[in-house]
């Protein structure tokens, strides 16, 4: 066997076991607990009566084995069962929304991918210069202000100072596709701005790393210029590196999505997972903990999938 | 002593500033914690030095007794992730073997799963009080810490020094507490800056989104909460959070890159 291939289905068969055991860590977090969830969902004034209901109603006298493999049994046919709170189906109204975050997703990584890596690009081409300092210094400051605030910073300056822009974000169906991107403008602008500073370090550093080779110094000496021996001697060998980056940065963008759609009450899997946080809806914030726990995990696969695809030592092995 | 670097005594200063104040929190502050003393957002004034939040209680208290709270959970959160953390870390190190394996395996799962979304899971079940978030935050935050104690841990543990302690016949505590960890605190004690920050961002995330500190306790998050649907008419009270907090995070970091370099830079050379 191509010891490539060996390698990927391994990552592979490693990346479904995680996602297994993380179903069981979600199902454990919300059931072996102090008291029970019938309990603590109704809280302490709750009659006998509304308790047993509750009880029998979550599967809760079913011993936790069975509780697990049933829901799991469940959630792998598609059906993540129904809401406490409204009776609805959670995957039918979960479907919309998800949509809805990774459209918000993906517009964010599309300009915030190219940008950090150009950005991280010329900090390196400028290194302990000003341009660079300039970056590092933006970078600390966006790193040390949490997601929700950088959000109402921008809502404050841009949409409410400028009057550009609308500070909520609400989309549906009949919109163009215009309409709808001047609509996520400013939680675009928001998520691009909290991934850049991590995208754009980590690039940095990886491209730093990869200069300080034999071949770059070679590449200097016989007189290329600058942006040259970055663009066509150090990037493509910072590409597996920067590529784990980016990976890793989508992955949190997944969690900084949360809290963003939160601000600008963005209708996502966030806004949706939170308010059944509130509202005590077990089912509902386990599928949605399984659903983003599964975009994390897978992520992280594909990282380290094409960091293997992209070495060629493990290609082209000897 | 003498030769602080001037970035790290802008952020020793800041950091005691901000200690002092949620320490010292009733005395400080003007107004009491829930009373109402005026107008809806009022704008700054000599009386009211921030103004007046959403319902009319000075926002410059509330801001010093939500730092006092956001830094106690910080801190507190801060603590335990450490000691299970960095003890967990050093066992796996030293014991070794299945207890290791199962330890590490244990960890790479815990991180697998997004701490705010598994945060989200856990309290959704649980009473959100203070200790029931500290211990949520500081076990969550543990997986770090267990990764950073034990990868310095298994550097220690092969030295001389500590071959010599077991073939003196000391105990497994002994040369976690006596041996590994002397040698492991730079690198732990900056590390816990970075932590404390983080435990910072968490919680006022947390609260921001309802599930934190609950009112009429006031957090830094909480602050944004109550008067985020002021901005929409131009009144800036929910944005003096994100000053304090920025402020915070990097003072914090400036003294635990100082920490970081005081510390390696005595290892290297004597005297320098």
């Amino acid at each position: 066997m191509h010891p490539v291939l060996k390698l990927v289905s391994q990552r592979l068969a490693l990346g479904i076991l995680l996602l297994f055991s993380a179903s069981v860590l979600i199902f454990v977090g919300t059931q072996i607990l102090p008291g029970d969830v019938a309990q603590s969902i109704l809280g302490q004034s709750a009659t006998p009566e509304a308790l047993a209901n509750l009880r029998a109603e979550l599967g809760l006298n079913d011993p936790p084995m069975t509780r697990y493999f049933n829901w799991l049994y469940a959630a792998l046919h598609g059906d993540l069962g129904t809401a406490l709170t409204n009776g609805q189906d959670i995957a039918t109204s979960m479907g919309r929304r998800l949509g809805n975050t990774l459209f918000l997703a993906f517009w964010a990584a599309v300009i915030s991918v190219p940008l950090a890596i150009f950005l991280g690009l010329l900090a390196v081409r400028y290194r302990d210069r000003w341009p660079d300092k300039l970056i590092s210094g933006v970078t600390l400051a966006s790193i040390s202000i949490p997601e929700f605030l950088i959000g109402y910073l921008v809502v404050y300056f841009v949409a409410v100072k400028l009057g550009w822009f609308s500070s909520v974000a609400m989309i549906n169906d009949g919109m163009s596709l215009l309409e709808k991107l001047n609509a996520i403008a400013l939680p675009v602008f928001v998520l691009v701005l909290v991934v850049l500073a991590h995208m754009m370090r980590m690039t940095r550093a990886a491209i730093l790393n990869v200069m300080q080779s034999a071949y770059i110094e070679t590449a200097e000496l016989k007189g290329l210029s600058s942006f040259n021996v970055i663009f066509r001697h150090a990037f493509p060998n910072a590409i597996s590196p920067i590529v784990n980056v980016v990976m890793l940065n989508l992955a949190y963008l997944v969690v900084g999505v949360v809290v963003v759609e939160v601000v600008f009450v963005y209708p996502g899997m966030g806004q949706y997972l939170v308010d059944h946080v509130a509202k005590r809806d077990v089912p509902v914030v386990q599928a949605c903990g399984l659903v983003f726990a599964g975009v994390y995990i897978g992520l992280n696969m594909i990282a380290d999938i094409v960091s293997i695809l992209a070495n060629p030592r493990l290609r082209h092995p000897k | 002593m003498r030769n602080i670097p001037i970035s790290a005594l802008i952020g020793l200063v800041f950091t005691g500033v901000y200690f002092l104040m949620a320490i010292f929190a009733p005395l400080i502050a003007p107004y009491g914690l829930a009373e109402i003393v005026g107008d809806v957002w009022e704008p700054s004034s000599s009386v009211h030095l921030l103004g007046t939040d959403s319902i009319g209680r000075d926002l410059l208290t509330r801001m010093i007794y939500g730092g006092r709270t956001t830094i106690f959970i910080a801190t507190a959160a801060t603590m335990l992730s450490f000691t299970t953390g960095a003890v967990l870390g050093f066992l796996a190190a030293t014991v070794g073997g299945w207890v290791d394996q199962a330890l590490s395996r244990f960890v790479d799962l815990m991180m697998a799963i997004p701490s705010l979304i598994f945060a989200l899971v856990v309290l959704s079940v649980m009473p959100v009080t203070i200790p029931v978030l500290i211990l949520v935050m500081g076990l969550l935050d543990s997986t770090r810490v267990f990764r950073l104690a034990r990868a310095v841990a298994v550097d220690i543990t092969v030295m001389d020094y500590v071959e010599a302690a077991q073939l003196r016949g000391e105990g497994r505590i002994w040369i976690i507490f006596r041996e590994i960890l002397p040698n492991a605190l730079s690198p732990l004690v900056a590390e816990m800056g970075l932590r404390f920050i983080f435990m910072v961002l968490f919680v006022s995330t947390l609260s921001f989104l309802g599930l934190g500190v609950q009112p009429p306790a006031a957090d830094w998050g909480g602050i944004v909460k109550e008067n985020k649907d002021g901005i929409v008419y131009g009144i800036a009270a929910a944005l003096w959070p994100a000053f304090a907090i920025a402020t915070l995070a990097i003072s914090v970091n400036l003294v635990a890159d100082w920490v970081l370099n005081r510390t390696t830079s005595l290892k290297g050379g004597r005297g320098g």
